[in-house]
């Protein structure tokens, strides 16, 4: 596969970015994702910025663009779905987050996408590494609530953003249970609080901006969550948590709940798939980090996907923001752990669109869906593999980032040019 | 491109390690070199290893791919455990009469994995307040701690990162000071004491740190070190300290020796850790990310008089692997972390394989709980970037950085990291090829004892705190 980057490059150098154009990517396994399953060598045509066409047999119009895949993979675009990438540049620099609000009057009704940044240094790294959307979330601050969290693309481009108030996140774990006043009892009564505060939006508020949890434009935030039109996102790990959420939704009808964390999702996997309510986990937690997550274990994934839970996968431990691009390796060994490897790569792709109600836009190639493309010179969950190509909304993007910039400025250190002056 | 340039440097200096090791281990050193048995010498190992091998038997691994951690490649190649140590290495080997024999056709045999950079037992799971044992953050000059007295042998983290290949594994304090205090190498064994677990006559480590976290900790404060230069005065002053220190007790040895009268300094646990770095005998290990402050800290060594073994998290290696070959100091590095704060900004995924082919010692390292049970896949990773990069690595070459790099940088390197004969049986058995995702440790033997075994639940441990817990036993 080496001697297919020049070649890549090249085909790829003559793709003026930026403009709508036809791509044939050809000659690759191709991961579709749909009832076509895994097709041994096929093409994806896409034109004006969606797919027009998957299989083995089709026509490549005249001045198409031919990406060949030269025998690599050919998938869609990956979704990773839980992470703060755009929000953070340097995460021990405050002046350079914008995931989180602790001394903010508001929580629900803090937009995070109105802090992505798509100049964040980290998108074109993550993008690289094949993923092409991301949930954003906001950090909890002075409440259980961080606010809404939004979509985005990681083209880098101004419109990077395809979607906002997605969902609205809150932690209901120890952490929330600590932020809420020092019990989970404390942190279940503030969320009941704050729905019956959104429930009597605006009428409550008309004398007086409080309410017993929320204020108005908190209240106003949450409203459509209550309403079920919005899905509430609960940081949760233990599985007594789990059952008491569950009631919640039961109770709260028509509430949509989606657990992210999960690390003890497995001991009540049935009724979490009873519920429909999806989880977000990172498969590879198995350490009891915390008296939250005593039972976590690799086996988590597999336990959940065999009970029929929805699941998608996050890079929890390792970030969410410069390492959501690992998400393959993560979802790699879901697969060493019992996964089947189909149901781990729909894990990271189609699963998590499906999750925020896109599935039938993202995560698949398929006619219809966005021309979001992903060549790779080998199996796209193996470590040692790369993407090599990656189309966003039907163009091609740039494969440099600022680290591959620093790679190729130290690479020969012998260079007589003085380093400053290799660009 | 190779492994030889810089060995004959590092080599020395382990081996500068190892004698002073084995000077220190010595139950009678206190009369080694006196006449007089009067003389003040305190015991250089008051917390002796009480490590002791499980049983084992004769082991025959046959028709492997053998990844020899020293760069050599065996295709069906064979590897023969007797009496605990690594016996052969070869082909065709003839199995002794009552060995036992594994087919391992298919799959991957290695030196078992090394980790120079853990904090499991000073920072076990469960992280809670009473488990925050790793970071003396009282004042910035803490030589006088040493981890082990910190290390809880329960922690789940060490049976996790067992079934990751795991044979031995070095535990610093954290970096919240400029002096962190000492480390330990463990054998990662299960233990009712840390002593069961200490990997005998290993010499000791100092943990320094540079950057950002002791002048954020202590700058927090309003005390010093506040800035870099702060932090490089702190280094300077202790070390001028040390200096003196031990010019008292080699004039009280040397006066004593020529039988004059002469009264021992009074003992300073701070400064004879750093006096042990001066001597040669304690190597230190070294938090640094960015170029240029490794760089100031190998200029203040010559200004001292010492060695720096390892920078850990160095991050801006790739910028200076001539500076560090130069100076015989090694990198240990992640595959992709960074980010997370300024100096880790300028992180890039070939460092770890840049590094190396431009001829300075590099090596993998985890500082995560999590990291340290995939730690071949973290060579993967910078394995398969330097090569899409045009670095020439081999799958050999590259196993040095999971056990022979960091066996030499821990001064341990004629006892495990690699498979040759007479060596420690650290050997681990893989699934398959230990550079990709899908691959597991099948067996684990630390000095040619089975110490895990995927397939057999009797042979995999469980340390105390998992008991009567749900997910007992899960990995």
């Amino acid at each position: 596969m080496r001697t297919l980057i020049p070649a890549l490059a090249l085909a790829l150098a003559s793709a003026a970015p930026g403009l709508a154009q036809s791509y044939a990517v050809t000659n690759g396994r191709v991961v579709t994702n749909t009832d076509q399953g895994i097709i041994p060598n096929g093409t994806v045509l896409v034109r004006d910025g969606s797919i027009v066409a998957v299989g083995t047999d089709v026509t490549i119009p005249v001045g198409t663009e031919v990406i060949d895949a030269e025998g690599g993979w050919i998938t869609p675009g990956l979704f990773a779905p839980f992470t703060q990438i755009g929000l953070i540049e340097v995460a021990l620099e405050g002046s350079t987050t914008d995931a989180g609000a602790s001394d903010s009057p508001y929580s629900v009704a803090l937009d995070v996408s109105d802090g992505f940044n798509p100049a964040g240094t980290h998108i074109a790294a993550t993008r690289m590494r094949g993923v092409t959307r991301a949930a954003i979330y906001p950090s909890t601050g002075h409440n259980i609530f961080g606010g809404q969290g939004g979509l985005v693309d990681t083209s880098g481009d101004p419109d990077s953003v395809f979607e906002s108030g997605s969902f609205v996140f809150a932690d209901l774990s120890q952490s929330g249970a600590a932020t809420a006043g020092g019990s989970r009892p404390a942190a279940w009564a503030y969320l009941e609080a704050a729905f019956n505060d959104a429930r009597g939006y605006p009428g409550r508020f008309s004398a007086d901006h409080e309410g017993d949890a929320l204020n108005r434009y908190d209240a106003q935030a949450l409203l459509p969550v209550v309403r079920g039109r919005v899905p509430l996102v609960l940081n949760i790990d233990r599985a007594a948590d789990l059952r008491r959420a569950i009631r919640f939704q039961a109770d709260n009808a028509p509430v949509q709940l989606i657990i992210g964390g999960g690390a003890e999702a497995w001991l009540v996997a049935d009724e979490l798939a009873a519920a429909g309510i999806p989880v977000m986990l990172d498969p590879l937690r198995n350490l009891p980090a915390s008296f939250d997550e005593i039972a976590a274990t690799l086996h988590g994934a597999q336990r959940l996907h065999e009970a029929g839970v929805t699941i998608a996968y996050t890079t929890q431990t390792s970030d969410g923001y410069y390492n959501a691009r690992l998400i393959t390796q993560h979802a790699g060994n879901a697969v060493t752990n019992g996964v089947a490897w189909d149901q781990a790569f729909r894990s990271i792709t189609l699963t998590p669109a499906e999750i925020y109600g896109m599935g039938d836009r993202y995560g698949a190639l398929a006619t219809g869906y966005a021309g979001d493309v992903v060549v790779w010179d080998g199996d796209p969950l193996e470590v040692m593999s790369s993407p090599v190509a990656v189309l966003i909304d039907g163009e091609a993007t740039e494969m440099d980032s600022r680290q591959t910039r620093l790679r190729d400025r130290y690479i020969n250190i012998t260079d007589e040019t003085p380093f400053a002056y290799r660009r | 491109m190779t492994l030889k340039a810089w060995m004959p440097a590092l080599a020395a200096t382990a081996a500068i390690g190892l004698a002073a090791c084995s000077a220190g281990s010595g139950s009678d050193d206190s009369g080694a070199v006196s006449a007089d048995t009067d003389t003040v010498r305190h015991s250089l190992d008051p917390y002796p290893s009480t490590y002791t091998p499980r049983p084992s038997g004769v082991t025959l691994i046959q028709g492997a791919t053998v990844l020899d951690g020293i760069g050599g490649e065996i295709e069906n190649g064979d590897v023969l455990i007797e009496n605990g140590r690594i016996s052969a290495v070869g082909t065709g080997l003839e199995a002794p009469e009552g060995a036992t024999v594994i087919d391992a056709t298919g799959r991957y045999v290695t030196p078992g994995v090394i980790d120079i950079h853990s904090h499991l037992g000073a920072y076990p799971s469960p992280s809670v307040d009473a488990h925050s044992d790793g970071n003396e953050a009282t004042q910035p000059v803490t030589a006088e701690v040493w981890v082990e007295h910190s290390v809880w042998p329960q922690d789940p983290g060490f049976d996790a990162a067992l079934a990751g290949g795991v044979t031995t594994l070095h535990v610093l304090p954290g970096s919240a000071n400029l002096f962190g205090g000492r480390g330990v190498t463990l054998r990662n064994v299960s233990g009712r004491t840390v002593q069961d677990m200490k990997f005998p006559d290993a010499p000791y480590t100092l943990k320094m740190a540079c950057g950002e976290n002791p002048s954020r900790v202590y700058g927090n404060r309003g005390q010093s070190p506040a800035t870099d230069m702060g932090n490089m005065a702190g280094y300077r002053a202790a070390w001028i300290r040390a200096s003196d220190y031990r010019d008292s007790w080699h004039d009280y040895w040397e006066a004593a020796e020529n039988g004059e009268e002469a009264d021992a300094p009074t003992r300073d646990l701070e400064l004879e850790t750093l006096m042990g770095v001066l001597d040669g005998e304690i190597l230190i290990q070294m938090h640094c990310y960015r170029a240029d402050q490794m760089a100031q800290v190998m200029d203040m060594s010559e200004e001292f008089g010492y060695q720096v073994t390892t920078f850990h998290h160095a991050v801006e290696a790739y910028k200076i692997p001539d500076l560090l070959a130069e100076n015989g100091a090694c990198a240990a590095v992640w595959a992709d972390w960074g980010g997370f704060k300024m100096e880790a900004y300028d992180a890039v995924r070939e460092n770890l394989a840049m590094t190396h082919a431009n001829g300075a010692c590099a090596m993998i390292h985890s500082d995560s709980d999590m990291g340290i049970q995939r730690l071949n896949q973290e060579v993967a990773k910078a394995l398969g970037d330097g090569r899409r990069a045009g670095l020439e690595i081999s799958d050999g070459e590259a196993w040095a950085w999971l056990s022979s790099n960091p066996a030499q940088a821990l001064g341990i390197a004629d006892q495990t990291g690699s498979l040759q004969p007479g060596l420690r049986a650290d050997v681990v058995l893989w699934s398959g090829n230990p550079y990709s995702t899908y691959t597991r440790a099948d067996q684990v033997w630390i000095d040619g004892a089975m110490s895990f075994d995927r397939r057999d639940e009797d042979e995999q441990p469980v340390r105390d705190f998992m008991l009567g817990q749900p997910g007992e036993g899960d990995d």
